[in-house]
């Protein structure tokens, strides 16, 4: 991050929590880079939140413990705050604030870009459609990723979202030329041994040299982690459309930045949204992950995994709530499965992917594929019906075709479901044990399905 | 004289500038060296409190803002349809010309192509005394719109002269002028009208003619009227985009509004990709030539959104006073309401429910008011409607919460949809127990006269196994199924029946996609016909197993994908393949 020139202030106003208000002001921009100096000389990086009559207030991203009112100073830079990106930054490790944290020298920049990025065009988007196999059956059969398309993985604190994640970096990342493909990851607040998996996982699988980390841990300053996404993102959209790469980039945990949102809304004194966190909560996350997507005429592409964790497993939480309704779908990892030891404990019924009808089908995986997921979803969601009245009636209360969905129910989770985190399962396979799954069921009650596919496929009685 | 000022204070889309004593209320203003587009929305002594419609990063105090006189206006000619605008109406597809494939700031572009020419066609005579809404020609703007070219409102109107002879001419010829008290007013292809004004029209009518969606809960358990208002709330992930699109797509308007307020961008893109290659099932033209896309995605400025609503359903009255039936559909109305409340806050205005402003509620009732069947100003006689349709999408899915309460309010159709439904792969998941219409009784006439006199009656009757259902749900709940005695077993048999075969639409199969009112009401006919034969034979001693493994069960449930529209005989025969089938199981009789 470069900070030559600028002009400079020392009067200090006010500093409370993150905020440092700045008097006699001039000629300072909304969102302008700051940095402020103590007086020890340490530099911190911060932007300008508001801007007018002679005053500034600045956001400080590493925190204003230590500052003072006498002896500081902020500089003005006179530009939004960029980041430099060039082919070099593969296989390097930044801070949150997209400075090298691998001990190695700035990578030799080739473009500095503003780090909020502007909105696609509409108009100029290219519609997702082509299909990314992860190798994770559930995902693969029933919450098909496309490239382009953004899918949070929705989790609880302690369960098994990081080798989810993990595994789909791992494992896309095989399909397709190697040399095009690349992981962005966003450590957002999570802890140092997370991030630390991260890297482990991407080193052993041979991919970190194609992959870009840039760690803000929980012990970082939280602020900072209003940047890293962005800083993220830059860089991924840099890859993507300059140098046409399929950039996966994976957001750990979005719930830490929401919070840092709050904090700077609760400083500011703002009318506060549900559970305090900012009215705007809404559009300052789709600023995020509207920055998915494929364009017209450009090769690359950028898929988002974003990773939140609900507080207290709660879906309707705002921060899992308002992501849900921006993303393309969502991935919700499901507490009973995994009490009992399922991997990867996906709960399909509350899971979805939007993009998938475009992704799956004639041309990219099987003509059946849609057909058979409704079936499916149909099936197991009878399953737990049944399995809900059993725990009040008894098995002995249930009727014959009961106990069929009830074998269902067992056989998905069991064999469909369950897999070892370095099992790399293809379409085909995938496709085999959901029909396994429904050929359990008696013919007449196959009603989601076309029957040309039903007399090519079905395997039971 | 316009007001000339300098920006004192910035903070996101907000923006304040001193100097502007000359300002009016909601006034368009251009702000700083980049030009960027704002509306006064305050004025306190010489400050004005400006929303501005583009990224403010970057701007700084001392910069001007210069009026322009003229409130926040779209610009209603020829070459509408088809596009896609933002939320001010600026053609996406010319600011990608200007800053290629992200949204560059403080470009100006015209709504439309003024140098395109267009084939008038007068039918207005020099002489002739008009008043402002009469037609005075038609151009034909795409295959399916045939475009009326009106004296505007705002227009004094007067005598014609100088009328143009049929030919191509382009927007900016003058037709003709009009003369009034010795002034002369040019009369021309487009004229501007302010977006957050209603125009005006002669009578308004009550709304009982149905729009047809194809869809089967809307058209035969919930339907909406021509120039109604409906509300399709849901949780994320219940399936209101696809419903909102498939009204859009199959909808029996001629021109359909479609505004992307504050939603994803590929949604956007998909309809730009998916329309042009739709056909209209009547009339076998691509759907992109009756539709006109307003979108303002959810990373665009938050001032924009809130503006999309008001450009969206000024083109659609503009197409109404055609004479032309028009459907709006607002997806979401909560991420406008979410645009007030930011702008509201910023204002530093007391908040009212949830930090929304104590106005959302008469915001939301003006904008579904601008809802109606009416005639049309100005002469010849033309009835046209606007349908608004919005979608809430409700915080943790609550329909508590005050965008969804107050705009129950307003509306008279609502379209619940069920999380618990969209779960289990039910789509539409529009629930029926919490769903109603208030059109129900209106329509009932148009389907009686039109389709079959039964059919009020046959409606109401799957209606009712579908209440009875969700009673007697709660009893197997409770005590399991083997409680119920076979009557009421077959109630459930049936209410599955018309839950699979009926209410479940499968937006993506080819077939299934739009049914028509005829296939429409055979199918519920044939459910309800099978639920009769059904009590007979239970009463005729027939065990229920025999009736629910009857090989016409499946058929029933598959009709919906397997028997296109144009094939109404199959269902015929399917009609007597079950009659057949009962008379095997228990000998019944059957009678016609």
């Amino acid at each position: 991050m470069t900070t030559e020139g600028g002009v400079q202030y020392s009067k200090i106003a006010e500093i409370k929590g993150p905020l440092v208000v700045v008097d006699d002001v001039e000629n300072a921009a909304f969102d302008e880079l700051v940095e402020v100096e103590t007086k020890d000389g340490e530099r911190r990086l911060g932007k300008v939140l508001e801007v007018g009559n002679g005053k500034a207030i600045v956001q400080v991203f590493e925190g204003t413990t230590g500052l003072s009112i006498s002896g500081t100073n902020a500089k003005f830079v006179g530009k939004v705050m960029e980041m430099p990106v060039s082919k070099e930054v593969l296989g390097r490790v930044f801070d949150g604030l997209g400075r090298p944290k691998d001990g190695l020298p700035d990578p030799i920049a080739d473009q500095f870009i503003d780090i909020n990025g502007e909105p696609m065009n509409p108009e100029q988007r290219e519609y997702p459609k082509d299909f990314i196999q992860t190798g994770v059956s559930v995902i693969d059969g029933l919450i098909t990723l496309v490239r382009g398309q953004k899918l949070p993985i929705f989790s609880g604190s302690g369960m098994s979202h990081n080798l989810l994640a993990a595994q789909i970096a791992r494992q896309a990342s095989v399909v397709g030329t190697d040399d095009d493909f690349a992981v962005v990851f966003a450590a957002i607040g999570v802890q140092y041994s997370e991030a630390e998996y991260f890297r482990k996982s991407l080193e052993e699988s041979g991919a970190l040299k194609r992959s870009v980390l840039f760690l803000n841990t929980a012990d970082d300053p939280a602020i900072e982690r209003i940047i890293t996404p962005r800083v993220a993102l830059t860089v991924a959209e840099y890859l993507a459309f300059e140098l046409g790469m399929h950039v996966l980039v994976i957001l750990t945990d979005m719930t830490n930045y929401a919070e840092a949102l709050r904090e700077i809304s609760a400083a500011r004194e703002e009318v506060p949204g549900r559970k305090g966190y900012p009215g705007y909560l809404y559009t300052d996350l789709s600023t995020l992950y509207e920055r998915a997507g494929k364009l017209n005429g450009k090769k690359g592409s950028v898929t988002q995994v974003p990773i939140l964790s609900m507080p207290s497993d709660d879906i309707t939480h705002p921060i899992p709530d308002l992501t849900g309704y921006i993303t393309e779908g969502q991935i919700v990892v499901g507490r009973d499965l995994f009490r009992q030891g399922v991997y990867p404990p996906i709960n399909i019924l509350m899971s979805l992917s939007r993009l998938m009808k475009d992704g799956i089908g004639e041309g990219s995986t099987r003509d059946d594929h849609s057909e058979i997921a409704n079936q499916v979803y149909d099936a197991y969601s009878r399953a737990q019906e049944v399995r809900a009245l059993a725990g009040i009636v008894g098995k002995a209360g249930l009727t014959e075709i009961d106990l069929k969905y009830m074998d269902v129910g067992d056989v998905f989770e069991k064999e469909f479901l369950s897999q070892a985190t370095d099992e790399n399962r293809t379409i085909e396979e995938t496709l085999a044990i959901l029909w396994k799954i429904v050929s359990k069921l008696p013919r007449n009650e196959i009603t989601k399905i076309k029957d040309k596919f039903v007399d090519q496929y079905y395997q039971g009685e | 004289m316009t007001a000339q000022g300098r920006i004192v204070w910035v903070s996101g889309p907000a923006v304040r500038a001193d100097g502007m004593a000359d300002a009016k209320m909601y006034e368009t203003v251009t702000v700083g060296d980049s030009k960027l587009v704002g509306e006064v929305i305050r004025l306190t002594g010489d400050v004005a409190f400006i929303q501005v419609y583009e990224s403010t990063s970057g701007l700084k105090p001392g910069e001007p803002v210069i009026g322009t006189g003229n409130p926040l206006s779209v610009l209603l000619g020829p070459g509408i349809i088809g596009q896609l605008y933002d939320g001010i109406q600026r053609p996406l597809k010319e600011l990608s010309k200007a800053s290629g494939s992200f949204i560059g700031r403080g470009i100006t572009t015209t709504p439309v192509d003024m140098e395109k020419t267009y084939h008038f066609v007068p039918v207005a005579s020099n002489g002739d005394e008009v008043l402002p809404g009469n037609v005075i020609g038609t151009v034909q703007e795409t295959d399916l719109i045939e475009h009326s070219i009106m004296v505007p409102p705002n227009h004094p109107g007067g005598k014609i002269s100088n009328l143009v002879s049929e030919g191509d001419y382009n927007l900016e010829t003058e037709l003709a002028t009009v003369e009034k008290d010795g002034e002369n007013v040019p009369l021309k292809m487009y004229h501007k009208w302010p977006v957050r004004k209603p125009r005006p029209y002669n009578t308004r009518y009550d709304a009982t003619v149905p729009l047809l969606t194809g869809q089967r809960v809307i058209d035969t358990f919930f339907p909406i009227a021509k120039g109604g208002t409906g509300s399709i709330p849901g949780a994320f992930g219940t399936g209101k985009t696809v419903t909102l699109h498939q009204i859009a797509k199959w909808a029996n308007s001629q021109v359909v509004v479609y505004i992307g307020c504050g939603e994803r961008g590929n949604e956007m893109t998909e309809v730009l990709v998916e329309f042009p290659h739709l056909k209209d099932p009547r009339s076998g033209k691509p759907l992109m030539d009756r539709t006109v896309l307003v979108a303002n995605t959810s990373n665009m400025p938050v001032a924009a959104r809130e503006a999309s609503i008001y450009t969206g359903v000024t083109i659609a009255e503009y197409y109404r006073d055609m004479g032309k039936d028009v459907v709006l559909v607002a997806d979401s109305t909560s991420r406008w309401a979410e645009a007030l409340r930011e702008m509201s806050g910023r204002l530093e205005e007391m908040p009212a429910e949830e930090g929304y402003p104590s106005y959302l509620a008469s915001r939301l009732a003006e904008f579904y008011e601008r809802a109606g069947r009416v005639r049309a100003a100005g002469s010849p006689d033309r009835d046209g409607s606007v349908t608004l349709i919005g979608a809430v999408s409700p915080s943790g899915g609550d329909f508590t919460e005050p965008v969804t309460t107050h705009t129950m309010r307003f509306i008279k159709t609502f379209w619940a949809l069920d999380a618990k439904l969209a779960y289990s792969r039910h789509y539409p998941s529009i629930n029926w127990m919490n769903s109603y219409s208030g059109y129900l009784g209106d329509i009932a006439k148009w389907w009686g006269e039109n389709i079959s006199e039964e059919w009020f009656g046959i409606r109401n009757e799957a209606y009712g196994i579908l209440q009875r259902e969700d009673t007697l749900k709660e009893i197997v709940k409770l005590l399991g199924p083997d409680a119920l005695p076979d009557e009421e077993k077959l109630i459930l048999e049936i209410a599955r029946m018309v839950k699979i075969g009926l209410l479940q639409q499968n937006s993506f199969d080819d077939v299934d996609t739009y049914c028509s009112p005829e296939k429409q009401f055979k199918l519920l006919k044939l459910v309800v016909d099978f639920y009769k034969l059904g009590q007979q034979s239970l009463k005729e001693g027939a065990p229920l197993a025999s009736i629910r493994e009857l090989p016409v069960v499946t058929s029933l449930l598959k009709a919906r994908m397997d028997i296109k529209d144009d094939e109404m005989p199959k269902l015929d025969q399917l009609e007597s393949d079950m009659k057949e089938q009962f008379k095997n199981i228990s000998g019944v009789k059957v009678t016609n």
